[in-house]
């Protein structure tokens, strides 16, 4: 049980993807810019990152595997992420179209996103277990949504707050991250 | 000849990636610790960018417009397991540093922006020249980052051939990852500045 806590604190505050390991910039930048366009796109990679890293372990586990072919491993994942990625989309229109609404045009989005490609390689890489895998895919999930909101939070200010010239836009936003980032490094000593 | 010529330096300077065109910037804050790692980055990136715009420009007439982009998908893919298998063959140190990144290669938003920009309305040499020019701004950008981030965070710089030359007293924080943000945003706004007094 320790292992899985462990797991989750280090994946969501000292090894943030966003922050600590640079997955998922675009989104990041791109997104940020209004409290509820965060949210959804936060919604969305939670469930997206979940499912594909699930699957991807399945393919790597039973098909790559076996058959001796890992060298295309990441030409396999990336296809399985961009079929993924189109099914939910089919799946939610279809039977739950008020969450398919509020996550809609975040879903293209995600296949490009380089955190979920990024936690399904680190899921293969670290030898995880299935329920490994789970643990630490939802944990690196919240960890993107958390970034992003509070990234969201601060950047709603900026609305109101006078900028020097040069760094208005993504200038004083990568700052901004920077300082954010320093602030999750106090977590370090914690696991 | 004068537009191939452009479309080639508009990649360089008004054009040039990550900080014009700010995407992928995924590779740009992660590997630029070093000037070696921030200069492989960026040829490798180069190197599927060049590829992929060339064959999808080639193919632009075959690709039903439907599933473009999965097919664009397809064709970065491979050159990007091409990239990780020579680099693992040939450059091991450089692979072993860059890591995850290699294989993201694919989603970096410049590759496949790029394809759906500029190579799939344009003919094969005007792609070709878009890709080198882009591939080389991203490259140069890359090692300028990685030169100050060298310099100033680890004080010393790790020049190609094996020399070291110490330069200053470090300072750790621009090695780490907050660093990196700080950096980059100093840079754009930098950028923005030199933009202004050039234009």
């Amino acid at each position: 049980m320790d292992h899985y806590f462990e797991l989750i604190i280090a994946a969501i505050f000292i090894n943030n993807i966003l922050l600590a390991k640079f997955l998922g910039c675009c989104p990041f930048l791109g997104v940020s810019k209004k409290m509820d366009t965060a949210v959804g796109m936060s919604a969305a990679v939670v469930f997206v990152l979940t499912l594909a890293g699930v699957i991807t372990w399945v393919v790597s586990r039973y098909v790559l595997v076996p058959y001796n072919i890992s060298y295309i491993r990441t030409l396999a994942f990336i296809l399985v992420i961009a079929t993924l990625v189109q099914f939910v989309e089919l799946f939610l229109r279809k039977s739950i179209p008020v969450l398919y609404k509020s996550l809609g045009i975040f879903l293209p989005l995600i296949t490009t996103n380089c955190a979920v490609l990024g936690t399904a390689i680190i899921n293969i890489q670290e030898d995880y277990s299935l329920l490994e895998t789970i643990v630490f895919s939802v944990a690196s999930a919240v960890g993107f949504g958390l970034a992003l909101v509070l990234f969201a939070g601060i950047r709603e200010r900026f609305e109101i707050t006078r900028i020097p010239k040069a760094l208005e836009g993504t200038g004083i936003g990568l700052v901004t991250a920077g300082l954010m980032a320093l602030s999750f490094f106090a977590f370090k000593g914690m696991v | 000849m004068s537009t191939i010529v452009s479309e080639f330096t508009k990649g360089l300077w008004k054009e040039i990636p990550p900080f014009r065109l700010v995407l992928g910037l995924c590779p740009v804050l992660a590997v630029t610790t070093t000037m070696e790692n921030g200069l492989g980055m960026g040829l490798s990136a180069t190197f599927v960018l060049v590829c992929s715009n060339v064959l999808i420009s080639a193919l632009r007439k075959v690709i039903p417009d439907e599933v473009r982009v999965a097919c664009y998908i397809v064709v970065i893919a491979t050159f990007v397991v091409c990239v990780e298998m020579i680099t693992k063959a040939y450059f091991f140190q450089l692979s072993e540093s860059l890591g995850l990144f290699i294989p993201l290669i694919v989603v970096n938003c410049i590759i496949l922006g790029r394809a759906e920009a500029f190579a799939r309305k344009n003919g094969v040499v005007k792609s070709l020249a878009d890709g080198l020019g882009m591939g080389l701004g991203f490259t140069l950008s890359l090692t300028v980052i990685g030169i100050v981030r060298e310099v100033f965070g680890a004080g010393k710089l790790d020049l190609l051939f094996g020399d070291t030359v110490f330069i200053a007293e470090p300072f750790d924080f621009l090695q780490q990852a907050p660093g990196a943000f700080v950096v980059l945003g100093l840079m754009l706004a930098g950028m923005n500045i030199l933009g202004r007094i050039i234009d």
